[in-house]
């Protein structure tokens, strides 16, 4: 049983390496931090739109309507989606010790296609040419693009691992792989529509009402259970054990962890829905699933924070590994906060308000964001063939300007978002409403003020990263040409 | 065979892998939207619900457009407070024509379910365009560019789609989709056929304006019909129970 990767590992290093693909992998590296720096500027922009609406600047392409799309697609899926494609395509060539299927070309198409993808989904946004949906607001044409593109990219990575050297698929390639087939499936299914004609930009979602929000929510919350989780957590089982040198933690609780998750997650979507016009079993069920993720969610968390066991010290050398563990410590952190959510009762008073916003970004922030980081900064510097990052001080400064922005952004959203849903019910000694709508809005006022500075915070940061990354590509001291062989953990250490 | 059955087994075949996983992901999904599709009870049976006229479906479109959805919910939830300020908690009929559906997520600004009514048309295009005018304090955008002409060259087109969804349009709304759009806009046209076709439509210069039928127009038609298709005084608790 734990011979998973041990028996990979064995001997490997003395066969020599293949001919991996790494160009678009750099490619992918640099663009990931480019589309992050700009999913988190227009996220400061509508922000401040909230708490200062002069700034929507009464043009139509600059509102909030159009811009939050915006916001939300440039960080999941350009930042985080180009982050998962440059790291899926490196991690499952050297755990599978085998050249990238499709080589050099493919690697360059799927980069570009992608970055066709995000390009034209972010005009259209600006634009107005959007199905209306979160997350899910390509029109078709975009959608039916992505649908091709997305299939190449499951099989090139299925064609890797087939060819791979390595008896075992590493854990890792289990998260990505469950990603790559499960958001195929999703984003299927949510973006059935029929355009209005086969010129025409419009189309109508299939599905009406009731059917189309459970199929949205179906998408949309499983948009953050394997775009944001499970593709990410494919990240966490590599670059964590790779920083820390040391192998994950238990190989068993890799297993239970990975099925049971993908399992319950399905289940969850309906928790968007409660109170709503869905009919009452499926909102139970919904509630019921997203209460029982807890557990897979905390299994994960354990199996990568106590992958430092007998490393620990490194967290105070290494700012890249802090990075890595704060994101899973984030990650325990909302997916704790999101099944408490998920219950009718506490949904009553958090739906609809901000605390929502919050719960996401501590989410999209503390774990997407730092586990990316991490990656990063452990990528960059191999990639490029350096010795390490150009500064560590500014990691460190980068560090703490991201968690003292999303502490910021969090606690804002959740002191804005309860006092709003409790004014919203709230009642006067006559039994009238106490508060109209408008006096509630005045009342997030500071809230969106404190948010925004989060927010700017966390991007200040990120052009830190910008700017070490910048220096460690065109000024940092080479490595020595033969890089030394990893040192081998005893076992489950992904293979290079 | 199940005896040698390993996790090492899935661990060695991608292909079993896939497939696995496939098959674990598929469950959820299926166990929770098939049945809305088949059980009859999911749509409440009341009476009332139309299909949009072609200017209110305009308008919709313009909503979807915008983002309005970002900011404002069309979902009123069975509490206290939310019927007082709002009005009847929504029902899944109510919204058994939209696609897509726009329920929305977020308040930022208030529900707007059943905002049909509450205000003017006066009132609405000027909120509309300077929402800080009437109500200060508010955070909305302005939107005064949705006074511009209305493209709807192509609004049977619109209607045929809808159609081939499953909205019960038929071939006379089809035929008369532009006329209609018209009509409901200009109160100088005759709309007896128009007011045939769409029970409880309200023609109006929406905008102000009756000579040009604007974005801004269609926008405010949607946005006054919203919530008062079902007449809840007629409504008995037998046809609001869902399975």
């Amino acid at each position: 049983m734990a011979t998973a990767a041990a028996a990979a590992h064995g001997g490997a290093a003395d066969r020599p390496m293949p001919d991996y693909v790494e160009g678009p992998i750099r490619a992918f590296a640099v663009i990931t931090l480019f589309w992050g720096i700009v999913g988190f500027l227009v996220g400061v922009v509508i922000a401040a739109q909230l708490a200062w609406p002069l700034l929507n600047l009464d043009l139509e392409w600059t509102t909030f309507g159009r811009l939050r799309p915006l916001h939300t697609s440039a960080v999941i899926f350009a930042f985080g989606g180009n982050a998962l494609l440059g790291t899926s395509l490196y991690i499952v060539q050297r755990t599978c010790r085998a050249r990238l299927f499709g080589g050099e070309e493919m690697g360059w198409f799927l980069f570009w296609g992608y970055q066709f993808f995000i390009v034209s989904a972010a005009l259209g946004y600006v634009l107005g040419v959007t199905q209306g949906k979160e997350y899910a607001e390509p029109e078709w044409f975009v959608d039916l693009f992505l649908t091709v593109l997305w299939v190449i990219y499951l099989v090139a990575y299925v064609g890797t691992i087939m060819k791979r050297e390595e008896p075992h698929i590493y854990v890792a390639n289990w998260f990505f792989l469950a990603f790559i087939i499960t958001v195929a499936m999703l984003h299927i299914g949510n973006n059935i529509s029929l355009p209005v004609s086969i010129g025409s930009t419009w189309s109508y979602a299939a599905p009406p009402g009731v059917q189309g929000a459970m199929i949205q929510w179906w998408y949309g919350h499983n948009a953050v259970g394997f775009f944001l989780t499970a593709g990410f957590l494919g990240m966490m089982y590599y670059f964590i054990p790779k920083q820390a040198e040391r192998p994950v933690y238990s190989y068993r609780l890799s297993i239970v962890h990975f099925w049971s998750l993908i399992f319950l997650y399905i289940w969850a979507g309906p928790h968007h829905l409660h109170y709503t016009a869905l009919p009452d079993w499926a909102q139970t069920l919904g509630m019921v699933f997203s209460v029982m993720l807890w557990m897979p969610s905390w299994g994960g968390m354990i199996n990568g924070i106590m992958t430092l066991s007998g490393a620990w010290d490194k967290l105070r050398t290494n700012p890249g590994l802090r990075f890595s563990v704060t994101a899973v410590a984030f990650y325990g952190m909302s997916t704790f906060e999101g099944p408490v959510m998920s219950i009718r009762a506490v949904n009553g008073l958090s739906h609809y308000t901000d605390w929502t916003i919050g719960h996401v970004h501590s989410g999209a922030l503390g774990w997407n964001g730092l586990v990316t980081f991490g990656a990063l900064y452990w990528l960059i510097p191999t990639l490029w063939g350096r010795r390490g990052m150009w500064s560590t001080k500014l990691m460190s400064w980068h560090f703490w300007l991201a968690t003292i922005g999303i502490v910021l952004y969090i606690t804002a959203m959740w002191v804005s978002g309860i006092m709003q849903g409790l004014m919203w019910r709230a009642y006067d000694e006559l039994g009238f409403l106490q508060y109209s709508f408008i006096e509630t809005v005045a009342a997030m006022h500071p809230y969106y003020v404190i948010r925004m500075l989060g927010g700017v915070l966390y991007l200040a940061g990120a052009c830190l990263m910008a700017w070490n990354v910048w220096k460690t590509i065109t000024e940092s001291e080479a490595e020595e040409p033969v890089r030394a062989a990893a040192p081998a953990g005893a076992r489950a250490v992904p293979a290079e | 065979m199940l005896k040698n059955f390993t996790h090492g087994t899935i661990e060695r075949n991608v292909i079993l892998l896939a497939v696995l996983s496939l098959i674990t992901v598929s469950i959820g999904g299926l166990a929770q939207i098939v049945p809305l599709f088949t059980v009859e009870s999911t749509i409440e049976r009341v009476q009332g619900v139309r299909p949009y006229t072609p200017l209110e479906l305009m308008g919709r479109n313009i909503y979807v457009r915008e983002g309005c959805y970002v900011c404002h919910s069309q979902m009123v939830r069975p509490f206290r407070d939310e019927a007082e300020r709002y009005g009847h908690y929504s029902l899944a009929a109510e919204s058994m024509y939209d696609h897509p559906f726009q329920w929305g997520s977020k308040r930022t600004g208030p529900d707007l379910a059943r905002v049909g009514g509450r205000y003017s048309d006066d009132w609405h295009a000027a909120h509309l365009r300077d929402p800080r005018a009437l109500v200060p304090g508010s955070v909305m955008p302005p939107y005064a560019f949705l006074d511009r002409p209305l493209d709807y060259r192509n609004i049977e087109q619109h209607l045929r789609a809808l159609r081939a969804l499953g909205v019960p349009y038929t071939d006379e709304m089809v035929a008369n989709a532009r006329a209609d759009l018209e009509a409901q806009a200009r109160p100088d046209r005759d709309a007896a056929g128009f007011q045939s076709r769409y029970a409880r439509a309200r023609q109006a210069a929406f905008d102000g304006n009756p000579a040009v039928v604007t974005e801004m127009d269609a926008l405010v038609a949607y946005l006054q019909m919203l919530g008062t298709l079902v007449d809840f005084r007629d409504v008995t608790p037998a046809q609001l129970r869902q399975q």
